[in-house]
């Protein structure tokens, strides 16, 4: 089991109200799962995926991952959790403008303290992992988006994650990007990676093999598991 | 580290104008602090070397009264002071970095004329030992110096300064020239000069005394032994002592004066304000030194203050910088860089930005002294501590007024950071 959430509560201070935005929330992923977690906006689904990366912390519940017991690390134990653990697709990108891709693909070594000519090697295996091999020297603003995300994509595998988070990673991008991103994560995924996919468009929740929803901060019962052993 | 100071120096580089205008604030400062500072050192070294030339480190030390010099033409020798020994001389010569040790007599004459001549001279006539020349600083011109023999048979024989000399002879040498001092016959033998001449700061008549008083009409040397033959056994002395470096001097005058007070002067001659005195070039140079430290010290505090509106600037930009950069630091931080490492990639950039704004202001700060120097004839000098010092403190101001920016940058949350647009 490579994660294992029990029992999850996220509440926020709103005023003087509290909300709770996740209810109680029982997850468990395998290694080289694919997983899609679908639900509207509003749903904590956001909430959700910056617990399972790390970017916070529950309120109550634990949260094991890679073994390691993370609902209550230090702020610099997450860092270096989200360094070495996990990869982050987002769906705006975030690559640096003044960085090209390679330096931006880069950038993760940087912080696991590997060497500026290692880092770099790596940097452009991993673009040409992702069919960039001919662009590693270009700046984002010389991408078109489908190329930023590949590029964002290299970033998030760079570090080899045991778990790779996407956030709506086709949300800023036409159909026909979109689903060549989604190929990359086919590809990815048989490849040996575990995904977790947040989305809210159904047909990209389908490309998963696995597929739960959220709906007001609770987790509905997986649909048609067809993937529960082992992988 | 290395990684960061590149990437601050690409975000520098990133921002021309922006960057020019934040150090602008830096620039200025520095190069005031740099311009006052090398007018200060420029005007102490001219100060310094001027009188290092003039007085070779020679600190003369003389019984004074009540504060001014005691001068025994009028009065005579007083009761109470005794002459100084060979032994008490020995103790001056001792002192640490006192490289020579004179013994002299004064008194002003005034009947001093050259024999089968008609020229007359009134000025100060000087009992002199074998080392005076060297201590006090004179050079040879004409003829010779006074030799063991002279001592030792009380030869009377004697040594004019220039001023002396042209006075007494004009144009021609008085080498081998006899002139009556007192009644007794006395054989010039040779001419000597001071070294250089230096410009002194004349506060008091004690300063005029010391430096123009005694050399308006010139110096007549004699050997000291011969001193009872004009005047008396009993007469006490002034001491030169030359000084192994320029910073010696304060030290060794007051040591001198101590020594010879304690030695020299008797209770009741104490009690009517007899001491011995020390004046010493370095004194001088000090007086004056400080009358331009003091004007040029509140000006570099004036300077002082642009440079903390410079790092008030700074601060402000470094927190538009971070507020710019917001979704990069919310991203470095989702992909694994710790606190500390978003806190020392800001604190370069600010350090950066200060510290080129510190190396800018030293060159404007330098060719503008230079600048001052030439149109206005003052002098000026670099001073490389002083360099070093201004660019290590424009960095120290980067690290102060970049800390707040940079602790704001290193304590956002990377989901508030990456989710604001």
């Amino acid at each position: 089991m490579l994660l294992e959430m029990r029992d999850i509560c996220k509440n926020y201070p709103q005023g003087r109200e509290v909300v709770k935005i996740l209810k109680h929330v029982d997850l468990t992923i395998d290694q080289g799962d694919y997983l899609a977690i679908m639900g509207p906006s509003g749903s904590g689904k956001t909430t959700l995926m910056n617990l399972i990366g790390c970017l916070d912390v529950p309120t109550s519940g634990t949260y094991r991952l890679d073994g390691e017991d993370v609902s209550k690390a230090s702020e610099n134990r997450l860092a270096d959790v989200r360094n070495s653990t996990l990869g982050f697709v987002f769906q705006s990108f975030y690559l640096l403008p003044k960085l090209s891709a390679r330096e931006n693909v880069a950038l993760p070594l940087l912080y696991a303290g590997v060497k500026k000519r290692e880092r770099l090697r790596r940097a452009e295996e991993a673009l040409k992992m992702v069919g960039l091999g001919e662009r590693i020297d270009f700046m984002p603003n010389q991408l078109s988006g489908g190329q930023q995300q590949r590029v964002a994509i290299a970033r998030a595998m760079i570090n080899r994650p045991k778990l790779l988070l996407a956030d709506e990673p086709t949300g800023a991008l036409d159909t026909a990007s979109g689903r060549q991103v989604m190929d990359l994560f086919d590809e990815l995924n048989e490849n040996g990676a575990t995904i977790v996919l947040i989305t809210h468009e159904p047909k990209v929740g389908a490309r998963a093999r696995r597929l739960r929803r959220i709906l007001d901060g609770a987790l509905l019962p997986e649909e048609g598991s067809e993937n529960d052993g082992e992988a | 580290m290395f990684e960061n100071i590149s990437l601050a120096f690409q975000g520098i580089w990133g921002h021309k104008l922006r960057s020019f205008l934040t150090m602008l604030g830096i620039i200025i400062g520095i190069a005031s602090i740099i311009t006052i500072v090398s007018t200060i050192k420029g005007t102490n070294d001219q100060i310094k070397e001027s009188l290092i030339g003039s007085g070779t480190n020679a600190v003369t030390v003389q019984l004074s009264q009540s504060g001014s010099a005691y001068d025994m033409s009028w009065q005579g020798p007083p009761a109470g002071v005794t002459p100084v020994s060979e032994e008490t001389l020995a103790e001056l010569a001792g002192l640490d970095n006192v490289v020579a040790a004179s013994l002299f007599s004064v008194r002003q004459v005034y009947d001093a004329a050259v024999c089968y001549g008609s020229a007359s001279w009134s000025g100060y006539l000087y009992g002199v030992d074998e080392n005076y020349f060297a201590a006090a600083g004179y050079r040879r011109t004409a003829g010779r110096g006074f030799l063991p023999e002279d001592f030792a048979a009380f030869r009377k024989v004697a040594i004019l300064d220039g001023t002396a000399a042209s006075v007494l002879f004009g144009s021609a040498s008085p080498v081998g020239e006899v002139l009556e001092v007192r009644g007794e016959p006395f054989t010039v033998v040779g001419v000597v000069d001071r070294a250089a001449a230096g410009q002194f700061a004349i506060e008091t008549y004690r300063d005029y005394e010391m430096y123009y008083g005694d050399s308006s009409n010139g110096r007549v040397f004699i050997p000291l032994g011969d001193w009872p033959i004009v005047y008396r056994f009993d007469e006490p002395q002034g001491v030169i002592l030359k000084a192994a470096s320029t910073d010696d001097m304060t030290r060794i005058g007051q040591q001198a004066e101590d020594l010879l007070t304690a030695s020299q002067i008797s209770a009741d001659a104490a009690q009517d304000g007899f001491a011995y005195q020390s004046d010493d070039l370095m004194e001088q140079a000090a007086k004056i030194q400080e009358l331009s430290n003091a004007t040029n010290n509140q000006l570099l505090w004036i300077a002082g203050i642009s440079l903390l509106v410079g790092g008030i600037g700074v601060m402000n930009i470094m927190l538009v910088t971070v507020t710019e950069r917001t979704r990069e630091i919310g991203l470095k931080k989702a992909i694994g860089a710790r606190k500390r490492r978003i806190l020392w990639q800001f604190l370069t950039e600010a350090a950066a930005l200060t510290s080129i704004g510190g190396i800018l202001g030293v060159a404007a700060g330098v060719g503008l002294s230079r600048f001052i120097a030439s149109a206005m004839g003052t002098p000026s000098a670099v001073s490389y501590p002083a360099i070093a010092v201004a660019v290590l403190f424009s960095m120290l101001i980067g690290v102060i007024f970049g800390m707040i920016p940079a602790v704001k940058a290193a304590n956002l949350n990377p989901i508030d950071a990456l989710r604001r647009e």
